[in-house]
């Protein structure tokens, strides 16, 4: 839709609201972006992980703000002050499972909105930058996720700091300079510890930056919705206040009530025990794993278990590693098809339920040892993530067949309400499953 | 020291980053915990301060000899029912250095209630040299720090009952796991004890530390090594998370009002969007 569709709706009814209006249009550019701004009628609640992203930025930044205030990024004590915070700060093991666990939910409200782009071809012209400015978002919230879990200095946080510092060791000449520089030495420290924690303060807020940027894009081009059809008329949108808001709202509550349920009844089941193990250079874990929402990638990793050519096979599983988040950004040029929509697509919706499912195996593959069996079934599992992408996406726009387009999202609307009975709320085509294993 | 660390390092790295990944799969424990019925468990469960304290008699007279519990100071003792007077007197048994004086001499005083539980031992090194070698962990956090991993399909079952006991599941096992018959094919170190619980092996450095009848309990409960396990085991897992009570009360008040507003905003939700087909 266009811009000059929606703007300037907005009429100031009190004075102050005049002389500022006249001024400075805050108030204006807030009405016209979160109520009058018009949004397809046929959002289904996969639309609402954006919402949800946005409240979780939020939460992890106060808490987070909070948790700086009791914690000491230094090596010998940064241990005990996290414990401190849990046994004697008022409230401070709510703040600190709160931020803890609010990572999880964060990473998987981010695979849930990824994988709902991926179904509807949300990044499709004219959203290319939209879409790159998301997953901008998302390498910024790797390593935003990353330092924080060195924060803590608990053993897994020691030595998955040693681990993933040691990907760049596989670069020639530069891998090591910039091994280094990240670590502030020659191994995981109190220098690593310190940039660690400066960086873990910064990225949010530029996370929050790139956010921004992420909804003015959405607001320029306008959301793209189930059908994938772009909005033609008055008719086919609906304004986002109280449509939107009362539907994301509804769907935030229930997201908050199993993140509170994590929160408050089993704070540490998506974390490692070890990290309860203060730092022991001496000591390495019998098994160093990273997060849940890094294990498709760790599984990546360790697929690469032969040279080619003068690659070798770390420097191969660190490049196929990086490529597997990178490839994402080239997505829109490699999907080659017409139709936006799966919903229209019956082979690529196929393709799309196995790459899920497939992303969810990489990741249990990504928490097995990399012996026997499961590196010949990493190595299956990475040539489907990448054949999705460089292969299905590019050959299926151009061969497959879709199904036919209604005219209008209001057609469409109309359409599936005079076969149900009409008015019932819609199901929702599909929301994609968490990439969690 | 620097070289060691930068060489464990780069050791770490070669066995976890190469792809050709020796990442020997642990075999350890050998046996899974065996789940024990805790008043803790559950989104309702509570600490039972009886229990607690029974516990803290069979930490204070047995394990304190060897395991330090730093992370623990008196005045905590409050949660398991003591009175201020209670705590001050039971401080007062243990001993802390203090200083230094006005002579820039440090001295040993009688713990207060704003003291840590003293360690049995100076530093890590003064640990394995009384104990051959062997450093007995600070026992404040364990419960929540050896906690085995469930694997498939456990880890996916849990969330629905509720499961996240299994650091005192762990304890509880080990302490009454020893076993005097060694299976043929392990081979028990001179000096260390089967255990087929233990999380990183198949024997270790801790003789059985609970004998039956060892200690007597006010309250009359027997003291068979199942129930002394289980009570230290309780206790530690409280030493791990003191605030857990206060936690699943403040919890359900959140969840009822995250529900009760869940099913407004439904309803709202229905009311706002029944006029338009969508």
């Amino acid at each position: 839709m266009s811009k000059l569709e929606h703007h300037g709706t907005y009429t100031p009814t009190s004075g102050v609201g005049k002389w500022i209006d006249a001024r400075m249009p805050l108030p204006r550019l807030m009405y016209d972006s979160f109520v009058a701004y018009p949004v397809p009628r046929n959002l289904n609640y996969a639309y609402t992980f954006g919402g949800i992203l946005s409240i979780f930025l939020v939460i992890q930044i106060v808490t987070g703000i909070v948790l700086a205030m009791h914690y000491v990024p230094d090596a010998t004590k940064a241990f005990d002050s996290v414990e401190h915070i849990m046994r004697d700060v008022n409230s401070g093991w709510l703040m600190r499972y709160m931020h803890q666990n609010g990572a999880h939910f964060f990473f998987l409200a981010v695979y849930l909105h990824i994988f709902r782009g991926l179904y509807y071809g949300s990044y499709k012209a004219p959203r290319e930058l939209l879409w790159i400015l998301g997953c901008i978002i998302y390498l910024l919230m790797m390593a935003t996720a990353f330092m924080g879990y060195v924060l803590p200095w608990g053993q897994m946080s020691f030595w998955g700091a040693t681990v993933i510092t040691g990907f760049f060791t596989a670069f020639p000449v530069i891998g090591v300079p910039i091994q280094e520089l990240l670590l502030g030495g020659f191994a995981v420290g109190d220098p690593t510890l310190n940039r660690f924690f400066s960086l873990h303060y910064l990225l949010p807020f530029m996370i929050a930056g790139v956010v921004i940027l992420h909804v003015w894009a959405l607001h320029v081009t306008g959301q793209t919705n189930p059908t994938g059809i772009e909005v033609k008329s008055k008719t086919d949108t609906v304004p986002f206040t109280p449509y939107a808001t009362i539907k994301d709202a509804f769907a935030l509550i229930l997201f908050l009530a199993l993140y509170a349920y994590f929160v408050f009844y089993m704070p540490n089941f998506l974390g490692h025990a070890d990290n309860y193990i203060p730092a022991d250079p001496m000591v390495t874990p019998a098994h160093i794993v990273p997060e849940w929402y890094f294990l498709p990638f760790y599984a990546i990793l360790r697929a690469i278990t032969f040279d080619i050519g003068p690659i070798t096979a770390k420097l191969g599983g660190v490049i196929a590693m990086f490529s597997a988040v990178l490839v994402l950004f080239v997505v829109p040029w490699l999907d080659t098809s017409k139709v936006r929509s799966a919903v229209y697509r019956p082979w690529y919706k196929l393709a799309f339920w196995l790459f899920v499912i497939n992303s969810v195996f990489l990741g249990w593959l990504g928490s097995q040892p990399a012996e026997g069996v499961y590196v010949a079934l990493a190595q299956l599992s990475t040539a489907i993530y990448f054949g999705f992408f460089l292969i299905v996406m590019p050959v299926l726009g151009l061969v497959e067949k879709p199904r036919r387009l209604p005219n209008s999202i209001t057609e469409a609307v109309l359409e599936r309400s005079a076969k149900t009975g009409g008015g019932s709320p819609q199901l929702g085509d599909a929301t994609a499953s968490a990439d969690k294993s | 020291m620097k070289n060691l660390v930068v060489k464990l390092g780069a050791a770490a790295i070669a066995a976890t980053v190469m792809a050709t990944g020796a990442w020997a799969a642990s075999a350890y424990p050998k046996n899974k915990p065996r789940e024990q019925d805790w008043s803790f468990a559950g989104p309702f469960g509570m600490y039972d301060q009886a229990q607690l304290q029974r516990g803290l008699k069979i930490y204070a007279e047995n394990c304190s000899a060897c395991h330090a519990l730093s992370r623990v100071n008196f005045r905590n003792l409050a949660d398991l029912g003591y009175s201020d007077e209670q705590i001050k007197a039971f401080a007062a048994n243990y001993e802390v250095e203090d200083g230094p004086d006005d002579f820039g001499d440090m001295f040993f005083r009688p713990a207060t209630a704003a003291d840590a539980f003293p360690s049995p031992f100076p530093n890590k090194e003064a640990a394995r040299a009384a104990n051959g070698g062997a450093y007995p962990p600070d026992l404040s956090l364990i419960a929540k720090a050896r906690a085995p991993i469930r694997g498939f399909p456990a880890f996916v079952i849990d969330p629905f009952r509720n499961y996240a006991e299994n650091g005192p599941d762990y304890i509880y096992s080990l302490l009454t796991g020893y076993k005097d018959e060694v299976p043929e094919d392990v081979s028990v170190p001179e000096g260390l004890w089967y255990n087929p619980y233990f999380a990183s092996g198949t024997a270790l450095a801790m003789a059985p530390p609970l004998f039956e009848g060892m200690h007597e309990f006010d309250d009359g409960t027997e003291a068979t090594v199942s129930n002394m396990a289980k009570d230290v085991a309780a206790f530690l897992m409280w030493t791990a998370e003191p605030h857990m009570d206060e936690r699943k009360q403040l919890g359900f008040r959140v969840m009822v009002f995250l529900l009760i507003f869940a099913a407004l905003l439904y309803l709202s939700k229905k009311q706002v969007w029944a006029r338009v087909e969508h």
